[in-house]
């Protein structure tokens, strides 16, 4: 199956809540200067796991500076305080701290797991990396050269062109239209003062969500956390907004030499805050969400003509979106093409079966309390509850939610949700009997 | 910086260290299926696992995918199930599943609450033997790999690169041919093929059930002997490895070009013979040459002669895989800098070598790097998958409980003269292929 987030997108409640049977609470923490934070305590391995999320990510760069605060999140571990890259590194090492950095449209991720028995060193080193990178000349250069690296492999990549071309048909003028790494003109461009101020941006802490896991008290946890954050603004720069939508139906052919096509297919989607969006988030999961989803037993169970077929809602900030994708021999693509559009008009028009809607239920209620799979993942979990807006009793109704789903409400959704008409599909490869419209 | 690591993902792996545990129990059914409980009651669910030890390099000479093929037809109907019916209701109860087929062996698993368990062995052991094929399914189904192999493979240069690699190091032994197969013998492949791999490897007496979560001993004990004890041990075929040809006689080179390349890449495997990777003391000296070469790039020795140093690399790894039936191997790759010539970067690597030969381990390096091999195993127990796959896939290459229960400590007692000595010998070894992926000099992507 696809990995979303290879794409830079997060489906729709995978961070969702906690159900009744497991046997873990959360309890909100709120530090001593102030901070806000989710705990799931359990001291049965010596570590902690701590996520923080700072809204905003790599929409909030500025329009000439491109690529400069996914640039500015790899320096952060690349020299902080009185140490440069190399000696930074020894010291994270000397603690056997985990620490990653990483960027994407809506956020800039922390994720660092800690020992306990040395947590509070490593919560300085952290908090050097966030409020002191020295974003040296010579580590710049160095990173500069991996994000070039990585564009020229990209412009390469089917799937990446398929992605961007995508993006730059849906959202116009808004950030989310280019790639966030830049190009390789903005990045070559970009100086020290561009990190900083990239810096200055998006490290602020009244955007920051936080969720930790594992061996440490509410205490100790407000505590570290006013340690971790020290120094870092509250208030940041203006957020990007919303999306002047420019996606129509149609289809895209971008040549690329490969004997498979890649294709990406989508519109517009339903918001979170969508009264509709558990009905239609129930819909995605029957249509594209799994290995025995309608639309992979059409096109790869039935018919062999992929390896495997996904959609997802995808709830980025400002601009919902339903989208799937697939890839087929050049030969096949348009049988798959076919298939696929086939699948979306019947179930647009006539909805689902109900054993369809009962099996993507039971699927989402039950795959529910198995996401508290581990400390790292459960921190993750916590910190992107908070930045969905969810309350903290969403844990125990959410699955009441999906359980209240009626097939009827699927059948509805679907034909609000589904436009035949209006999707786009973007195929990279040398598709054959495939034609662009426009 | 991680967003190079992403686009080498399936050359280089990183050696998870295994671990020793007090809640993990083993026993063996009188079918002879060997089991394995590892008890973590953090969450409410359980991760079940059968391992067959049986994989690509078991698949016939010229009928190469076999296994895999296998895999996908597992998924397919039974003598007592529809087609689909097993996936239907892991989805159904919300559980998550997937197999995956190696060189030596072929896995299966399912993760759900504690309360469907019994329902998931039940089908895992009626397709253990009950398996019928339908013509139809097994035609679709051929579709289905050959489309894997392009979207996986032939999508992908530095798969394809990987391919003649792994190829060129091991002429005369399977591990040579890719796991999916060779697309043209793939095309061939019959229901009587598939068959025949079927009845000759998949037998509880050919199998280890590792369950891991929410579990106590005893329960896994009545659930296994339950479902699993009533398939009866069937003649299992011999794992002839087949002898393909004579060995390289020399060092060797693979160039790999494609105009999908747009970052050239120097990959280096080294041939580990099987006596070295089943020693505890060269395999961990190896283990830990790895981290010491290419582990962190801010730290290692790779990371800071060519990345920070000589600035004549954007990223550097080395890795050494110990889990292998037969002969393992070791591997370096070196993303080099823009416009820096193959044989620059080829000298480059072998002076970093011939430095570290002459040079030996900066202690304190080598301290910070067995320090996080003991927080490794601390972290590894967040993760019940992982766990459970160190145990599945030792089981499976000819270890045993205690030789992964042991390995912490095989690790923490190598000194730094063995992993200098496990150094000297590799890297004195012929057995070595160097490789290089590049774009044709007049094609479409040529780098920056």
């Amino acid at each position: 199956m696809r990995a979303w987030a290879a794409w830079g997108l997060i489906l729709g409640l995978t961070g969702a809540g906690l159900p009744a049977m497991a046997q873990i609470e959360v309890q909100e923490v709120t530090s001593p200067a102030g901070h806000r934070a989710w705990l799931m305590q359990d001291d049965s391995l010596p570590f902690v796991a701590i996520e923080i999320l700072f809204q905003g990510g790599t929409t909030l760069d500025a329009p000439d500076r491109r690529g400069a605060i996914y640039m500015m999140t790899g320096l952060l571990e690349e020299g902080a305080g009185a140490r440069d890259a190399r000696a930074f590194s020894q010291a994270v090492e000397g603690l056997a701290a985990q620490f990653g950095f990483s960027a994407s449209p809506d956020t800039v991720r922390i994720s660092a797991r800690m020992l306990s028995e040395n947590r509070e060193a490593a919560a300085a080193l952290l908090n050097d990396a966030l409020s002191q990178p020295r974003f040296d000349e010579d580590a710049i250069e160095r990173v500069r050269a991996q994000v070039l690296s990585g564009l020229a492999r990209q412009s390469q990549d089917p799937d990446w062109i398929a992605g961007a071309t995508f993006a730059a048909q849906a959202y116009g003028t808004h950030p989310y239209a280019s790639a966030e790494e830049g190009t390789p003109e903005t990045v070559a461009a970009l100086t020290q003062d561009d990190m900083i101020a990239a810096h200055r941006a998006t490290l602020v802490t009244g955007r920051a969500h936080i969720g930790a896991a594992g061996d440490i008290t509410p205490d100790e946890l407000g505590h570290l956390i006013d340690m971790i954050l020290a120094g870092l603004p509250q208030e940041g720069p203006a957020l990007a907004g919303p999306v002047d939508f420019s996606l129509t139906g149609g289809v895209s052919v971008i040549d690329f030499p490969s004997p498979q096509s890649v294709v990406i297919f989508g519109h517009d989607g339903l918001a979170e805050s969508d009264p509709d969006f558990f009905a239609a988030f129930v819909l995605n999961e029957a249509l594209g969400g799994g290995f025995k989803s309608l639309l992979n037993e059409e096109v790869r169970i039935n018919r062999g003509l992929t390896y495997g077929i996904g959609t997802g809602l995808v709830t980025r900030e400002w601009q919902p979106m339903f989208v799937g994708q697939f890839s087929s021999s050049n030969e096949l693509v348009g049988e798959a093409i076919g298939v696929t559009q086939a699948a979306l008009r019947d179930v647009a028009q006539n909805g689902l079966a109900p054993e369809r809607v009962e099996a993507a239920k039971q699927n989402l209620i039950g795959a529910y309390p198995l996401r508290f799979d581990g400390n790292g993942q459960i921190a993750a979990i916590l910190a992107g509850m908070q930045r969905q807006g969810r309350p903290l009793d969403y844990l125990t109704t959410r699955n009441a939610s999906i359980a209240a789903v009626s097939v009827e409400d699927v059948t509805r959704v679907a034909a609000r949700l589904l436009r035949p008409q209006a999707l786009r599909f973007v195929v990279v490869g040398q598709p054959q009997g495939v034609s662009a419209t426009d | 910086m991680h967003w190079i690591k992403f686009f080498i993902a399936g050359f280089v792996f990183w050696a998870l260290p295994a671990l020793a545990d007090d809640h993990i129990t083993e026993f063996t059914l009188e079918n002879g299926m060997e089991v394995v409980v590892i008890e973590d009651h953090r969450a409410p669910a359980v991760l079940h696992m059968v391992w067959y030890r049986t994989g690509s390099a078991d698949d016939p000479i010229g009928k190469s995918g076999l296994a895999h093929y296998l895999e996908h037809l597992m998924f397919k109907s039974t003598t007592t199930q529809e087609s689909g019916a097993f996936s239907r209701f892991v989805e159904s109860v919300g559980g998550s599943e997937n197999a995956m087929t190696s060189w030596d062996y072929t896995a299966y698993f399912q993760r759900v609450a504690v309360e469907h368990l019994p329902r998931v062995m039940a089908l895992e052991a009626d397709r253990m033997v009950n398996l019928s094929l339908d013509p139809a399914e097994v035609a679709t189904e051929l579709s289905v790999i050959l489309e894997e192999r392009g979207e996986v493979v032939e999508s992908n240069p530095s798969a394809l690169f990987m391919e003649q690699m792994r190829a060129a190091l091991f002429p005369d032994h399977p591990y040579g041919i890719p796991i999916i197969g060779w697309r043209d013998e793939m095309a061939g492949l019959t229901r009587a093929d598939v068959m025949a791999h079927y009845a000759g490897a998949y037998a509880p007496n050919n199998a280890v059930l590792i369950l891991a979560g929410a579990i106590d001993p005893e329960s896994a004990r009545r659930l296994a002997e339950d479902h699993y004890g009533p398939v009866p041990a069937r003649e299992i075929a011999p794992r002839p490895r087949a002898e393909l040809g004579p060995k390289p006689p020399l060092e060797q080179s693979v160039t790999f070009e494609d105009q999908r390349v747009a970052q050239p890449l120097l990959g280096r495997l080294y041939r580990v013979a099987e006596a070295k990777g089943r020693d505890p003391v060269q395999a961990a000296a190896l283990t830990l040459l790895a981290q010491i070469l290419g582990g962190n790039p801010a730290t290692s020795v790779l990371g800071e002669a060519l990345q920070f140093q000589a600035q004549s690399a954007v990223f550097t790894s080395a890795s050494y895989r110990a889990t292998a039936l037969d002969d393992s191997s070791f591997s370096i790759v070196i993303v080099p800098s823009a416009g820096r010539a193959m044989a620059q970067v080829e000298a480059d690597l072998n002076r970093v070598i011939a430095d570290f030969l002459a040079q030996g381990i900066d202690p304190e390096q080598f301290e910070r790097i067995k320090f996080q091999f003991r927080a490794a195993e601390i972290y590894a127990q967040d993760s019940v998958q992982g766990m459970a796959s160190v145990y599945g896939a030792a089981l499976t290459t000819g270890r045993a409980v205690s030789d992964v229960q042991t390995w912490p400590d095989q690790i923490a007692a190598v000194t730094m003269e063995e992993v200098m000595e496990a150094a000297r010998a590799l890297f004195a070894d012929a057995s070595r292929v160097t490789g290089y992926l590049t774009a044709p000099a007049t094609g479409a992507g040529g780098g920056q």
